[in-house]
């Protein structure tokens, strides 16, 4: 939407007419170039690694796709997001840790519950799981 | 074409057609007398109020005042008037579940079959939650907060705007697939199997699905709004530490609201592409999962009965305080439990299927998790009981409802940790115990807490209080009444009773539901008379007038500024020397300013959110029907409406400093005419 979070169109407290002139970084061109042109090796090379099959592993190729995917979203949160340890007094730090905790409780307790229920409800099917049922 | 023999299940898409998809006469349900007369009663009644808005011609008045405004107290207003409405439906629900399980006893099969009987619980639980206790949450934020932080508005308020109105266009989907194709009958959080689409090929999930997904970005970006408004516009002085309960506790629901609705929107977004691409992320072959799916819908689940109730506890420490006279007891340490549980709650989602068979590993760390919640959430009781303790307490109706929620509430708490043991609730779990506790700490911790916050607030949003009267007959009704619905229903599911049945072969059972049926019925009294009480206000408005702005002695910055508050909600913005800022500047004797009014910056209204939320309805309606070229026409309306709206620049403008002084002076003829 029009709304970023950079550039409140609200009223502001002191009434003052701010304009969307703010102080905040947004950023310069270099830094988006720089942002884009990282992008698009960051999405060439999981692409390059699927389709030539250059690992010759399954499981390394979806280690480096999920490696690449992480390494972007860092770009795009410093490159486009402007996220950096000073900003907006430290908040868009502190959000960027709550958000990091967040998602590492959400991956790591899904494929941790998961994991356990594979291995304790379907004995025998899945191949290569541990099993603790005779 | 209609006859009665017909399948219950309607709107199986045998035919698809290119210009209505598979919307055809059959999906209307007429073979169903309740929702044929149900359909009576609100076409009547809509008309009536078409006609009654066009013949004193209040259309204008009621499109730029109020569904354009992006002014925070009105859309606070219209999200509670949401709220209120969609009480009645889901309620409604509830009644008709109590009467069948009354009636339908050993040979006896009750009024409703069993693919009715799902829908109503399946609507019942999806109305009161997404429908009635999130709009009502947010509506009293919405409303309160900024007054409380001395801002002007939010943060965003077009944003605001477009947030309302995208959960009316999904409450309207969910409104809609009851005289129009049918609703899900599987459960609340529409869990597959049942959900996916070769066991539910109609339109239920589908309707579900929609509805959620469009209602639940209105609330993913109310919370980012709230956030930064919390965050980026506090009045100068107004520390962190300075903040009022509410605000810190609306912060906190948000910043979780946040997090977990993604999860929610992504595990509807995988369901919607299983039954319409065919993808396979829930089913059982080709690696599909469904405990996935509960995985992903339960770490949305357990975190937003938090975003609910934060804010609630909010409402109770306000209140509390205010109604005891006192500071509140131990702050910090309130707001350090609110943080607390906002991180914990993140951490015990998997102790709602505990008997999936994860083991027990993981059964022990998720059951702990969830006990160590009882630790702040006791601590905040012990609070709310030493603020009271030498208070000089005024039982006003508010205060009431605080005494009865922390009765009813530490009961329901207690329930909890008893289902939080993984081994007791291997016995427990799917019984009506569980339902009986969840309706425990819901009804009587969060519907209680937004009754005492809508009574406590409706002076500051009307300028006058709620008839004292009708109140206490809402107050009674719903507190007797929890308490005769839900305690045989603690001893059924206790017993063993599964939930989700409509229909018991042991005859022994059925005074229980007698019971429970007669509890119901006094909760009905319970809403008429809180209703009665909003009528009776709005008659005896005069005798009941407040002038002041501060009717119940209040220590908020919100009772500082008239009642009801003018649009731009401070002429001077307050400046914060202390906790409890309004009752600090009351004791140093703050006297308001009588001039040097300056022009006051503020938005513009539009109607772009109305827009776009109504093109967002009609996208959700063409998919579920597979009106593919509605859906496509609506799709790009909406890019087209989004884009236009940003080259919208004349958004702000100001108030005259004479009008400014205008309104305050008429607020002092108006405070100096009752003294």
């Amino acid at each position: 939407m029009s709304a970023t979070p950079v550039s409140p169109d609200g009223a502001h407290a002191d009434g003052e007419p701010h304009g969307h002139g703010d102080t905040h970084n947004h950023g310069s061109m270099r830094t988006y170039l720089i942002g884009f042109a990282l992008s698009v090796v960051l999405t060439a090379i999981p692409f390059w690694l699927v389709m030539t099959d250059a690992l010759g592993d399954p499981t390394a190729t979806a280690a480096a796709v999920v490696i690449m995917a992480v390494v972007q979203v860092l770009v795009h949160t410093m490159c486009f997001l402007h996220v950096n340890t000073q900003s907006e007094g430290g908040w868009t730090l502190l959000a960027y840790l709550f958000t990091g905790i967040i998602l590492l409780i959400t991956i790591a307790g899904s494929l941790w519950i998961m994991h356990h229920l594979n291995s304790n409800m379907m004995p025998g099917l899945m191949s290569g799981q541990p099993s603790s049922l005779p | 074409m209609f006859s009665a023999t017909e399948p219950a299940s309607v709107s199986e898409p045998s035919t698809t057609s290119a210009i209505f998809g598979r919307l055809s006469w059959d999906s209307i349900p007429f073979h169903e007398p309740i929702l044929l007369g149900t359909f009576i009663v609100v076409a009547v009644l809509g008309i009536g109020i078409l006609a009654a808005v066009t013949k004193y011609r209040l259309w204008g008045w009621l499109w730029r005042e109020w569904l354009t405004s992006v002014d925070h107290k009105k859309i606070g207003i219209m999200y509670l008037i949401l709220g209120i409405v969609m009480l009645l439906r889901g309620f409604a629900d509830a009644l008709m579940m109590r009467a069948q399980q009354a009636i339908a006893v050993g040979g006896e099969q009750g009024y409703l079959d069993a693919h009715h009987y799902d829908q109503i619980f399946s609507a019942h639980g999806t109305i009161m939650i997404f429908f009635v206790a999130i709009p009502l949450v947010v509506g009293i934020t919405n409303y309160v907060m900024p007054l409380q932080i001395g801002a002007r508005d939010v943060a965003f308020p077009f944003l605001n705007s477009l947030s309302l109105w995208l959960t009316v266009a999904g409450a309207g989907l969910v409104m809609i697939s009851l005289f129009v194709g049918e609703f899900t009958t599987a459960g609340w959080l529409n869990y597959v199997p049942v959900a996916n689409i070769e066991n539910s090929p109609g339109t239920g999930p589908d309707y579900y699905l929609w509805a959620l997904q469009i209602a639940g970005l209105g609330t993913t970006l109310s919370a980012i709004n709230m956030v930064t408004t919390v965050i980026k516009m506090r009045a100068p002085g107004m520390t962190m530490m300075k903040m009022p309960v509410f605000t810190w506790t609306a912060l906190c629901s948000n910043v979780l609201a946040v997090a977990i609705f993604p999860a929610l929107t992504g595990a509807f977004a995988l369901l919607m592409l299983d039954r319409y691409v065919g993808t396979n992320f829930f089913t059982n072959d080709l690696g599909g999962n469904a405990m996935m799916y509960w995985n992903l819908v339960w770490i949305w689940g357990h975190p937003e009965v938090y975003v609910l109730i934060l804010p609630v506890f909010g409402i109770y420490s306000e209140i509390t305080s205010t109604f005891s006279g006192k500071r509140l007891f131990g702050y910090s340490s309130m707001v350090y439990a609110t943080v607390v549980i906002t991180i914990l709650s993140y951490l015990v989602w998997l102790h709602h299927f505990f008997t999936m068979g994860s083991g027990a590993s993981v059964n022990s760390f998720f059951g702990i998790a969830t006990m160590v919640i009882a630790i702040p959430t006791g601590a905040k009781i012990f609070n709310w009981l030493f603020t009271m303790y030498r208070g000089s307490i005024r039982f006003e109706l508010p205060m009431m409802w605080v005494v009865a929620f922390m009765l009813t509430f530490t009961v329901g708490g207690m329930t909890g940790v008893l289902l939080a043991v993984p081994p007791a609730d291997f016995v427990l779990h799917n019984s009506l115990f569980l339902v009986a506790h969840f309706h425990n700490v819901i009804i009587g911790g969060v519907v209680f807490g937004l009754f005492a916050g809508m009574i406590y607030w409706f002076p500051k949003a009307f300028g006058f209080k709620l008839d004292p009267w009708w109140g206490k007959v809402g107050f009674w009704g719903w507190v007797i009444g929890y308490w005769v619905a839900w305690t045989p229903i603690y001893i059924v599911g206790l017993m063993g009773t599964t939930r989700r049945v409509r229909h018991f072969d042991d005859p022994s059972m059925q005074i229980w539901f007698v019971i429970a049926a007669i509890g119901a019925l006094i909760i009905l009294i319970g809403i008429l008379g809180f209703i009665m009480s909003i009528v009776m206000g709005i008659v005896k408005r005069k005798e009941l007038a407040d002038t002041t702005g501060d009717p119940w002695d209040g220590r908020t910055l919100e009772w500082a500024t008239a009642s009801p508050p003018p649009s731009y909600n401070f002429a001077f913005t307050p400046v914060v020397q202390d906790l409890d800022a309004w009752y600090d500047m009351k004791k140093r004797g703050h006297q308001r300013p009588t001039g040097g009014y300056r022009p006051i910056h503020m938005p513009r209204n539009t109607g772009t959110g109305v827009i776009l939320a109504g093109i967002a309805g009609v996208l959700g309606f063409a998919m579920i029907w597979y009106i593919w070229w509605l859906a496509a026409v609506s799709a790009v309306a909406l890019f087209v409406v989004a884009i236009g709206h940003t080259f919208n620049y004349n958004r702000d403008f100001y108030i005259d400093a004479a009008d400014v002084e205008r309104d305050e002076r008429e607020r002092d003829r108006l405070a100096a005419a009752e003294a």
